[in-house]
């Protein structure tokens, strides 16, 4: 059983006191490095083509929160733009809204992603420390208590991550 | 509370005894599970990866159609089409190969796709199908090798949009000029994350292939699918089909809808999108008076390359020669228009014209077999995109077939009425 409540510190991928909209895949994780497939390589590209932020990777700590703004990840379906948060030991990411296929791309690998529910991400702004309940969608601050809600996990969302990623979760269904 | 088009296509489709709505995230039974030549090859190594036995669960439900480029003009994807072919022999899994034409339309035409079915693949437009009623949806190779193993995949309802049209189409204007006129007022991100139902008069009197026009480009509006209203005009087409298996369905009176527009349709004029976004929008009189000179047409995609829209250039080129300084080419959707232009005449027309005809298939729509545009190079189109890139290194202009076939005698951008 993978927990069902995550505690993890916040980084915040905020400009000038708001988060960043419309952050695509090719600031994420840019395409000229699309030929690396082992997923321990691509940590230290991570928002490597977002101006600002190319110090990402050596300032993420394994069990780290993400949280991002609207139309996060939109744009190509490249599975590495999730997996280079993965590799960097990322565990949950946290954003008002994602691009269609990002989503489904992070929810078949079997990161948890997570969408606010009133769209009110600016209350996160300034937390450092956040405990996440999937099961009932609750964000809590660690510090003051605060809390947030955000969607809670779908049945099929937890499956496919207390079994790892879709395909485990494929083997199991059918045998 | 009432259902959408989609609400109850997914919920016939689900798996789980659940009411389902928009937002919840369900299992749903895929009717057919399909790969192109792009990315076919990836869904057959994840089969490998990730499966120890990589046989399929229904190979009656999966097929391969190869679309992209056809024949193969580069090695890659001469190697990418035989992976497929390969596997596809082995595993007893049908191949419709580089002779037979756009994967979606394929898909229609031989009554894998129907009224409500649920249809996925590795091409991003086979929401198209949404044009018939039925629930096609682009994926990645990851997720189509997950539902060629299992037959089933996930699925997020989207919340629903209505659009209402009022009034009739005028006479010289098209299914294309509707579309890229809806795009033009809603926007590339108008309908993002939304399933789009569209009502009107108008619609119901356009055939099949109009249909089709205008639901392959709900994606440029970032629409997860269009549906026009569906009604017995399916019916006719789908006859084929067993009964069971076609149901048209039509949204509750109390359907929610989280937007809904109106538009009065019966002042428009021909459109034309500018490079470099779909919705970059003009009248093409507004753009005629420019004299734009033009380098190349291209008739043909999953949006324009009906028998519906071939005929339409037909009957503007007939008797006439192409412009000089134009090349002009014609890619017929499936094997099948090309086979009713061959009976119908439209080849010879077309070669008397001194227009170039291949072999169906995406042609000149990404980089396929019909070539692509250099720099500087000026072409008209009547596909769905003309981002920098998409079909060469030129600029693209997206127009109506009529508009193409008129451009092309005149060697500039124009309408009728500068012929
Ligand atoms: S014609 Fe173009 S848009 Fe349509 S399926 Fe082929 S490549 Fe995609």
């Amino acid at each position: 059983m993978k927990d069902k409540i995550i505690k993890g510190r916040a980084l915040h991928i905020i400009e000038n006191g708001t988060y960043i909209d419309d952050i695509d895949t090719d600031m994420i994780f840019h395409n000229s490095f699309l030929a690396i497939t082992e997923i321990e390589k691509m940590g230290q590209h991570a928002f490597g083509n977002l101006d600002g932020w190319k110090d990402f990777p050596s300032t993420a700590k394994k069990g780290d929160v993400l949280v991002v703004g609207k139309n996060f990840g939109a744009g190509s379906s490249r599975q590495q733009a999730v997996d280079c948060f993965t590799a960097l030991g990322v565990t949950l990411i946290i954003g008002e809204s994602f691009g269609a296929i990002y989503k489904r791309n992070a929810i078949n690998a079997g990161v948890p992603l997570i969408e606010l529910k009133d769209f009110n991400s600016k209350d996160l702004i300034g937390c450092s420390e956040l405990k996440i309940d999937l099961e009932k969608g609750i964000i809590m601050d660690l510090q003051d208590n605060k809390v947030a809600e955000c969607k809670p996990f779908s049945k099929v969302q937890m499956d496919i991550y207390q079994n790892g990623n879709l395909f485990e979760y494929g083997k199991k269904m059918r045998g | 509370m009432g259902k959408t088009i989609i609400e109850k296509i997914l919920q016939e489709h689900c798996v789980d005894d659940i009411d389902v709505k928009s937002g919840e995230i369900i299992w749903i039974d895929i009717d057919k599970r399909t790969a192109r030549d792009f990315g076919g090859a990836n869904v057959v190594k994840n089969m490998s990866k990730y499966f120890d036995d990589d046989s399929v669960q229904d190979v009656s439900k999966t097929l391969f159609t190869f679309d992209c480029v056809v024949p193969a003009k580069t090695i890659p994807y001469a190697n990418n089409q035989h992976i497929c072919r390969q596997y596809a022999r082995e595993k007893n899994i049908s191949v419709y190969d580089v002779n037979a034409g756009i994967g979606s339309h394929v898909a229609i035409e031989e009554g894998h796709a129907y009224p409500n079915c649920t249809f996925i693949g590795t091409d991003s437009h086979l929401n198209i199908l949404g044009a018939v009623g039925a629930f096609g949806q682009g994926m990645g190779d990851q997720d189509i090798a997950f539902s060629f193993k299992t037959g089933v995949n996930w699925f997020e309802v989207p919340p629903t949009m209505k659009i209402n049209l009022k009034g009739d189409l005028p006479d010289n204007v098209g299914a294309k000029d509707l579309i890229l006129f809806l795009i033009g007022k809603l926007g590339s991100k108008g309908a993002l994350g939304k399933a789009v139902e569209i009502y009107g008069d108008a619609i119901a009197k356009l055939n099949i292939d109009q249909r089709i026009t205008v639901g392959s480009m709900g994606t440029e509006m970032g629409a997860i699918i269009l549906f026009l209203k569906p009604d017995t005009i399916l019916d006719g087409y789908f006859k084929f089909v067993k009964a069971e298996n076609k149901k048209l369905f039509s949204a509750d009176d109390d359907a929610e809808y989280i937007e809904t527009f109106e538009f009065d349709i019966s002042n428009i004029k021909p459109l034309i999108a500018c490079p470099p976004k779909p919705d970059n929008v003009f009248e093409v009189s507004e753009i005629a008076a420019k004299k734009i000179l033009v380098d190349s047409v291209f008739v043909g995609s999953c949006t324009n390359g009906r028998i519906t829209d071939i005929k339409e250039v037909c009957e503007i080129l007939k008797g006439k020669k192409v412009h000089p300084r134009v090349m002009m080419k014609v890619v017929p959707a499936t094997m099948k228009v090309y086979g009713e232009m061959l009976k119908e005449g439209l080849v010879q027309i077309l070669y008397d014209s001194g227009v170039i005809v291949s072999n169906p298939g995406c042609g000149g729509c990404a980089s396929g077999q019909i070539g692509m545009t250099g720099t500087g190079e000026i072409q008209l189109s009547t596909s769905n995109r003309n981002f920098k890139g998409k079909q060469g290194n030129g600029d693209t202009y997206l127009v109506s077939p009529a508009t193409a076939a008129y451009t092309a005698l005149t060697g500039y951008i124009c309408g009728e009425e500068d012929l």
